[in-house]
């Protein structure tokens, strides 16, 4: 899993009707001290997550275990709103 | 699978509720000369593993197979603690 910042959303009105009712935003991956790395992707809401918020994001086929997700056609979904983060190095 | 150094935790109050009481950790992959090498990433953990180990995880969907059946949404995870590594050649 990655940490990531959600930077905005995405709105699509034609879409694969698995997608329908689902909300997509634009994360920013992070490494663990908040600094921006690697390019911009678009991922699935799970936990109602917001612009500015620190989030984690799985990725692969694995995205499709999140919460209701079952059979969507996604390759990275929002699994939960980081609180925190301690690195000890 | 791969090698990986434990540097850190991450906390999550709101989140999957599949992912509820699994253990979330920062892990640094590291090379067999136990250098880092690569981006950090965050795994779930099914060993009982902690910050500093030295740890080998699997990526994909098979991160989850340890807490079969449950479908925990998670693509890294922690499958062994590492008590030494030998490389032949090394001296």
């Amino acid at each position: 899993m990655i940490l990531a910042r959600i930077v905005g959303t995405v709105v699509a009105t034609r879409k694969d009707p698995r997608l329908v009712s689902n909300k997509l935003l634009i994360a920013r991956p992070m490494d663990p001290h908040g600094k921006a790395e690697g390019s911009y992707l678009v991922a699935v809401d799970t936990v109602d997550a917001g612009v500015g918020e620190t989030v984690l994001i799985v990725s692969g086929s694995s995205a499709r275990m999140a919460s209701g997700m079952k059979d969507c056609p996604i390759d990275a979904a929002i699994v939960g709103i980081v609180d925190a983060v301690e690195v000890s190095d | 699978m791969q090698l990986a150094k434990v540097i850190g935790d991450v906390v999550m109050t709101r989140k999957d509720e599949n992912l509820a009481s699994r253990t979330l950790l920062i892990l640094q992959p590291l090379a067999a000369d136990g250098s880092a090498a690569g981006r950090t990433l965050v795994a779930v953990d099914a060993v009982g593993a902690g910050v500093g180990e030295t740890v080998f995880f699997v990526r994909g969907k098979e991160a989850s197979f340890p807490f079969h059946p449950t479908e925990v949404p998670v693509d890294a995870g922690i499958v062994g603690i590492v008590d030494q590594v030998d490389l032949a050649g090394s001296s």
